[in-house]
C-alpha cells in the first residue's frame, strides 16, 4: 500500500480495495519497524489513529465520507493537537499537552484524515538540518549518514521512507521546501496568510506559513484545498476564497513564461544540482514553455535581512516561555527572576538561545533603527524584485538548495548553516508561494527544483509541478530504505 | 558594529536568559559572526524606502466587540507547572 500516492490511496479507499483501518495499521507497522533508524517521529498516536480510522470506515459505509476520509497523515510537532504532546522539538515543551487544536488540525479532522503522530523537527523550527532537535537528529532515508534538511525534516523523511503518505510542515525560511528537496518529495509553501497560523507554535509571525509535504503535486493540491482558507482566529489569514486546486492540474503549459533568476545560478551552486535543474527546465521547454533569464538584484541581502527580522520576531514570540503557565520549570527557583532565567536557560537549546539573543540585541535601544528598520526596508526591496519579475514571466525556477543533503555533523558554524537557505529565504520575506519538486539525484541524494509564483498563485504552481510529474518519474522514486527496513 | 560582551549580557538580561561566564564568550563569538553577515545590509542604499512589516501590506482587521470564548481556566491550567485555587504559583515576590 505504501507505494501508492495519497491520491491513489484515496481512490482505493473509495473503491473499497482496503479499509482505512487496514491502511492505518499498515503504516503504523511500518513506523514501528523502521523509525528506530530514522527518528522521524516524536510521538505516535496509534490507538487514537485506529479509532479514527474506524470512524472513517463507518462514514464510508454510510455514504457520508469526504474524498480524503481515512487517509493517514502526520503532523510536524509544531501543530497544537488537543490531548497530545506538542513539543516543537524542545525540552521547553517536552511536558506540554496541548489543550486545543490548531485550525489546520481541525480542518484535517473535519475532512476525516487520520493523524498517526507528530514528526521530529529543529527546535522551534530553527534550523536547516534537523540536528537542533531535543529528540535527536532525523536521518535521511536516501542515505542514513545525511541530514534530511530542516526544519520539517521529520515530515520529509517519513514521507520519503513510506512511513506516511503525506505530512504537514511549516516554512519560515525554507523549512518545507529544503527538506522536501533533500528527501526527494514534493513540498509546498503557500502564500503568507493562505493557511491559518492559529495553533501553530510561533517562530517568526510575519514569515511563518504551513503547507503540505507529499509524494506528488497532485497530493499537495488535495491537501491544500483542505487546510487553506480564512480563519477568524488568525488576524493575518486572508479572506479571499479558496479555488479548486485539483481541477486546474491538467491545464496545458504551452505559452508558459518561465524566468530563471541569474542570481540563483551563481557561485556556490553544486554542479550536479545545476545540471538537474537545467534538465528540468528543458522538460518544460518540451512542454511548450518559453524560458528567459531574469534578475532578482537584492537576492544577496535576503539572508542578512532574514537574520534580523526572524530572530527579532522570535525573541518576542518566545518570551512567553517563562516557566509559569506551561512548559518547563527549573527545580527550586530562589526567586521569580531565577525562575525565569534558569527555566529558559535549561529549557532552550543553543540555536534558540542564539536567535533570542540576536533578536533582543537588534531590537534594543541604540540598535533598533540600524538593524530592524533597515532590514524591513530591505525586505520591501526584496519583495519588489519578485513583483517586477512577475511582470515579465509567469513563474520562476531554480534550485531549492545550493547542494544536495549534506552529511550529519558537517556544518558546525551557524552562519554556514544559514547560507544553505539562500534560494528559499527571500520567498518568505516576499510572502509569495513556492514548491519544491524532485528533479534528479547527485551521488544518490535527491535534488529539488523550486518553482515560485506570485501571491496566491498556488493553483498555477501546482499545475506547473504536476505537468512536470506527468513527464518525469523522479517523484515516484523510492529509497532502498523503504523496502529494506520497513 | 562590533559586539561586546556587555551587549550579550544586556540582551541576556532583557531576554531573562541565564548565561554563564563560559557561555557568554561563546555567544560573543557566534553572535559576532552572525552580525558581521547581517552588516552587509548597511552597504545598501535604502533612502526613501518604506519599511515592510507584513508581506501583503495588510492592516489589522477589527471584529465586533462580542464575547466569543468561554472560560476554560481549568483546562488551560492543567499544563501549568504549579497552580492552587485557580492561581499560578511562583516564588514569593513581596516580603
Amino acid at each position: 500500500m505504501y507505494e501508492k500516492t495519497l491520491t491513489q490511496l484515496a481512490a482505493a479507499l473509495k473503491s473499497g480495495e482496503f479499509s482505512s483501518r487496514e491502511l492505518t495499521a499498515h503504516y503504523l507497522q511500518r513506523i514501528e519497524k523502521a523509525d528506530g533508524k530514522l527518528n522521524s517521529f516524536i510521538s505516535v498516536t496509534a490507538e487514537q489513529a485506529l479509532k479514527h480510522a474506524e470512524i472513517a470506515d463507518n462514514a464510508r459505509a454510510a455514504g457520508t465520507a469526504g474524498p480524503l476520509a481515512g487517509i493517514p497523515l502526520a503532523l510536524k510537532d509544531i501543530f497544537c493537537t488537543r490531548d497530545v504532546k506538542t513539543s516543537c522539538g524542545s525540552k521547553m515543551l517536552d511536558n506540554f499537552i496541548a489543550p486545543y487544536n490548531a485550525t489546520v488540525v481541525e480542518k484535517l479532522n473535519a475532512a476525516g484524515t487520520i493523524s498517526l503522530g507528530k514528526t521530529n523537527m529543529d527546535e522551534f523550527a530553527m534550523g536547516s538540518s534537523n540536528e537542533n532537535s531535543y529528540y535527536g537528529p532525523v536521518k535521511n532515508p536516501w542515505d542514513l549518514t545525511a541530514v534530511p534538511g530542516g526544519s520539517s525534516g521529520g515530515s520529509a523523511a517519513a514521507v520519503a521512507a513510506g512511513l506516511i503518505p503525506a505530512a504537514m510542515g511549516t516554512d519560515t525560511g525554507g523549512s518545507i521546501r529544503q527538506p522536501a528537496a533533500f528527501c526527494g518529495i514534493t513540498g509546498l509553501k503557500p502564500t503568507y496568510g493562505r493557511v491559518s497560523r492559529f495553533g501553530i507554535i510561533a517562530y517568526a509571525s510575519s514569515l511563518d506559513q504551513a503547507g503540505p509535504m507529499a509524494r506528488s503535486a497532485e497530493d499537495c493540491a488535495h491537501l491544500l484545498g483542505v487546510i487553506a482558507g480564512h480563519d477568524g482566529r488568525d488576524s493575518t489569514s486572508v479572506t479571499r476564497g479558496v479555488p479548486d486546486y485539483v481541477e486546474n492540474l491538467n491545464a496545458p503549459l504551452s505559452g508558459l513564461k518561465i524566468g530563471l533568476p541569474k542570481e540563483y545560478f551563481g557561485d556556490g551552486l553544486d554542479p550536479d544540482v545545476e545540471k538537474a535543474v537545467r534538465e528540468a527546465v528543458k522538460v518544460y521547454e518540451s512542454l511548450g514553455a518559453t524560458v528567459r533569464e531574469v534578475s532578482l538584484p537584492h537576492t544577496h541581502y535576503a539572508i542578512p535581512a532574514y537574520y534580523v527580522i526572524a530572530p527579532a520576531e522570535a525573541s518576542s514570540n518566545l518570551s512567553r516561555y517563562d516557566g509559569v503557565r506551561f512548559g518547563y520549570r527549573c527545580d527550586n527557583p530562589s526567586d521569580l527572576i531565577d525562575l525565569y532565567t534558569r527555566s529558559r536557560a535549561e529549557g532552550f537549546g543553543e540555536e534558540v538561545k542564539r536567535r533570542i539573543l540576536i533578536g533582543t540585541h537588534t531590537l534594543s535601544e541604540g540598535f533598533f533603527d540600524a538593524y530592524y528598520t533597515k532590514a524591513q526596508k530591505v525586505r520591501r526591496l526584496i519583495r519588489q524584485d519578485f513583483l517586477d519579475a512577475f511582470e515579465d514571466v509567469d513563474v520562476l525556477m531554480g534550485p531549492a538548495s545550493p547542494t544536495p543533503a549534506f552529511d550529519l555533523g558537517a556544518k558546525k558554524d551557524p552562519v554556514s548553516m544559514y547560507l544553505q537557505d539562500i534560494y528559499t529565504i527571500a520567498v518568505n520575506l516576499a510572502g509569495i508561494p513556492g514548491i519544491s519538486v524532485p528533479a534528479g539525484f547527485s551521488n544518490g541524494r535527491p535534488v529539488g527544483l523550486q518553482i515560485l509564483g506570485t501571491h496566491f498563485a498556488e493553483a498555477q504552481l501546482l499545475n506547473v509541478a504536476h505537468q512536470f510529474q506527468q513527464a518525469t518519474d523522479w517523484h515516484l522514486q523510492r529509497p532502498a530504505f523503504a523496502e529494506e527496513y520497513a | 558594529m562590533a559586539l561586546e560582551e556587555s551587549h550579550v549580557r544586556r540582551a541576556a538580561h532583557l531576554a531573562r536568559l541565564a548565561v554563564s561566564d563560559d557561555q557568554a564568550s561563546g555567544f560573543v563569538e557566534d553572535l559576532s559572526r552572525i552580525l558581521d553577515m547581517v552588516d552587509q545590509l548597511q552597504s545598501l542604499d535604502t533612502e526613501g524606502v518604506k519599511p515592510l512589516a507584513h508581506p501583503l501590506d495588510a492592516t489589522q482587521r477589527l471584529r465586533a466587540d462580542e464575547v466569543t470564548e468561554s472560560n476554560q481556566r481549568d483546562t488551560f491550567q492543567r499544563c501549568a507547572p504549579a497552580v492552587e485555587n485557580g492561581l499560578y504559583l511562583v516564588p514569593r515576590v513581596v516580603e
